[in-house]
């Protein structure tokens, strides 16, 4: 899409500029001429709102990391002294905390928009992949971070964590020693993390780059999942049409994580990492932070520690594989009757591990935390593949136009009148 | 919509499941009641009077075995205690402070306090091994008290603990008062209604008349409890009336914004069809 130059300087200086640098027509060709399919919900701008979130994070991170000390025997003071004595430093840390789980709360969101609608089918795959891509490093730069404060919780998800690589046969216990830089979490263990909690989010930032530049090839995919045939009725240009939809989006969004920063901002934080970090003392409940709580429930379900880590591991990993699993040539849910039931009781199934992860081991948590998990794999490893084979799907519309236009005029355009 | 309503109703549904099939061992566990408090709420600020009597109690009750790792400087905060500069200069003085750098013979001294130095350990324990020996374990400092003690809601309620209008984040503070009310077993004074498991290492700390307030609230046990949770509220979150001043206009400016930002996409859109 970025190969016709839509984009015709007018002043000399910007002639000039454009033959030795085409990067205004590549802006333009990528952000004002791409065209987006006009049938687009507001589910589509969390792409906007994450990219928001990428930004908000590196910026608030960069100021925090002036006044942060990554010491194990300093990091929690220097935590309260942004808190207390640096100016406006409580505001910059809240967003910086709460906005790691609005980051969170986004791609998930923009995740299972993308399962729903079969995002991830031909010719996505790359692009989707990209995406899973960055969820991961998305889950190491949010448990670095989260154990930059230092506090017991903090200490004590650092120490799980790292500890599942010595389930690992035979060099396991070595590796755990390498990531810890001793022979446990540490001040070197620390002050490693925070250099990778800092260079993580630029190495996201350039996987989004790629995301973007894979989403401009395929073009996006949409409500109806069926691909753009004529661009001038099926597609709105990206400025102004997607641009102030974006925008839209972004603010409603901005309103829910202000909300969180500024009247509820300890809510999502646990109480135990206001209590500083100390070896002796493990905390009596330990549970990590929200967004990671359904692969910690997959976790705790299997009792053996290597298959456990291994089936954590799968969850994650089988998501890149989607493309493949899901066999239906049919995008969207909205023409797969049996697919959407599926749909949501795999949501259903996510949250309630996640719900389950947070709670204290109990023999019944435990059996419905194995049955879901259960479903958690059933869903991608069974029911994916099978419903391409039996599932009877709805008939698509001819083209993302006529599916608009039969939603506004519903008595004219159902499809050509019925033959005699 | 009508799918989606169903599908949160199940989701609902599910969880409610699961959190009955969890929700037992609780029985003998009281969870500590709600209290209202002024920082409360959208526009909740801490009252003054109340932390001025909070830190009283904290002086003369809590402070001989807690240490509290704040500056003298911060009591004179025009949203916490805003006690004057004189009378937080005398209070830093009436406290003796290990220098941090030894003389010019290298003798560490004790020097008085001023308001820059932070309240010194209590007399008793130096450091926490001390009181550990004394008491089995340390007592927490507690600056950040009030914010380091939560106890579980429970679904469903934790969810409309996140609501506005409901916005339930004085769970610390409810914690505090409900343990210093919770000593009820007479003849056991390590005995706490409140505590997980019952047994607390701090014997009850405070009774009816331990400390005179001098502005005329009852001597009263429930008055100290709330008048100390609240202090120790603001020493763990001492930025709370600024946060929620600030984010009331925040929140005004973001609703403009976001009913602008829908009323020019509906007219660029318009143009559309």
């Amino acid at each position: 899409m970025s190969g016709t130059p839509s984009y015709v300087p007018k002043s000399a200086i910007g002639k000039w500029f454009e033959s030795r640098l085409p990067i205004m027509g590549l802006v333009h060709s990528s952000f004002v001429a791409f065209p987006v399919p006009r049938n687009l919900n507001y589910l589509w701008t969390f792409g906007a709102i994450l990219a928001f979130m990428l930004g908000a994070q590196i910026v608030t991170g960069v100021i925090l990391a002036m006044h942060y000390v990554p010491s194990a025997t300093e990091a929690f003071a220097s935590v309260e002294h942004i808190m207390r004595d640096v100016n406006f430093g409580w505001l910059i840390r809240y967003l910086h905390t709460n906005g790691a789980s609005m980051f969170f709360f986004a791609v998930y969101v923009h995740m299972f928009r993308g399962i729903y609608y079969g995002s991830y089918k031909a010719p996505r795959e790359v692009l989707w992949i990209l995406g899973v891509i960055i969820y991961l490093l998305m889950m190491a730069t949010a448990f670095m971070g989260y154990v930059l404060p230092w506090g017991s919780m903090s200490f004590a998800g650092a120490t799980v964590i790292t500890n599942l690589f010595t389930a690992i046969p035979l060099v396991g216990t070595g590796v755990a020693h390498w990531l810890w830089g001793g022979y446990a979490v540490g001040d070197p263990t620390l002050n490693r993390f925070f250099s990778l909690h800092y260079l993580l989010p630029f190495m996201i930032a350039g996987v989004v780059g790629l995301h973007i530049w894979a989403l401009h090839v395929s073009g996006q995919n949409n409500p109806e999942g069926v691909e753009v045939k004529d661009v001038e009725r099926d597609t709105v240009a990206f400025t102004p049409y997607a641009t102030i939809k974006d925008l839209f989006g972004v603010s409603v969004f901005l309103i829910v994580y202000a909300w969180f920063v500024f009247y509820i901002p300890t809510y999502l934080l646990d109480a135990d990492n206001s209590v500083q970090a100390n070896p002796l003392v493990t905390p009596a409940h330990i549970v990590p932070e929200w967004y990671l709580l359904p692969f910690y429930a997959i976790l705790r379900a299997i009792p053996n520690k290597l298959v456990g880590v291994v089936a954590l591991g799968a969850a994650i990993v089988l998501l890149a594989f989607l493309p493949w699993l899901d066999t239906s040539s049919v995008k969207s849910g909205k023409y797969r009757p049996v697919f959407r039931v599926f749909f949501w009781l795999f949501v259903a199934c996510c949250v309630g591990l996640g719900y389950l992860g947070s709670q204290e081991v109990s023999d019944t948590a435990t059996l419905i935390a194995r049955i879901l998990a259960l479903g958690y794999f059933g869903f991608l490893l069974v029911v994916l593949p099978l419903l391409g084979v039996f599932e009877k799907t709805k008939p698509l519309p001819a083209s993302i136009a006529d599916a608009v236009l039969a939603k506004t005029k519903p008595a004219e355009a159902v499809a050509p009148p019925a033959s005699h | 919509m009508n799918r989606l309503t169903t599908s949160i109703l199940a989701l609902a549904l599910t969880a409610m499941g699961a959190s009955a099939a969890l929700g037992q061992d609780a029985e003998d566990q009281p969870k500590p009641a709600r209290q209202s408090w002024s920082f409360s709420g959208l526009f909740g600020t801490y009252d003054q009077a109340q932390l001025q009597r909070g830190f009283q109690v904290y002086k003369e009750v809590c402070s001989n075995c807690h240490r509290l790792s704040i500056p003298f400087r911060t009591l004179a905060d025009p949203n916490g205690p805003a006690y004057s500069e004189a009378q937080v200069k005398a209070l830093a003085a009436s406290y003796q402070i290990v220098n941090d750098e030894p003389n010019d013979k290298g003798e560490i001294f004790k020097r008085a306090g001023t308001p820059a130095d932070i309240f010194p350990p209590p007399d008793a324990y130096p450091n926490s091994q001390a009181a550990a020996a004394a008491f089995g374990k340390a007592p927490p400092d507690m600056w950040l008290l009030a914010k380091a003690r939560k106890y579980e809601r429970g679904f469903p309620w934790f969810v409309f603990d996140a609501l506005p209008f409901d916005q339930y984040q004085e769970m610390g503070a409810d914690y505090i008062y409900a343990i210093l009310n919770g000593y009820t077993k007479s003849g056991d004074a390590q005995w706490n209604a409140y505590y997980p498991g019952h047994r607390i290492a701090m014997p009850q700390p405070i009774v009816d008349g331990a400390v005179a307030y001098t502005d005329g609230t009852p001597a009263k046990l429930d008055n100290y409890a709330r008048d100390v949770a609240a202090f120790l509220s603001w020493a763990s979150e001492p930025t709370l009336d600024t946060r929620k001043k600030i984010g009331f206009r925040v929140m005004i400016f973001l609703f403009a914004l976001a009913i602008l930002l829908y009323l020019t996409k509906k007219r660029i859109w318009s143009k559309l069809h």
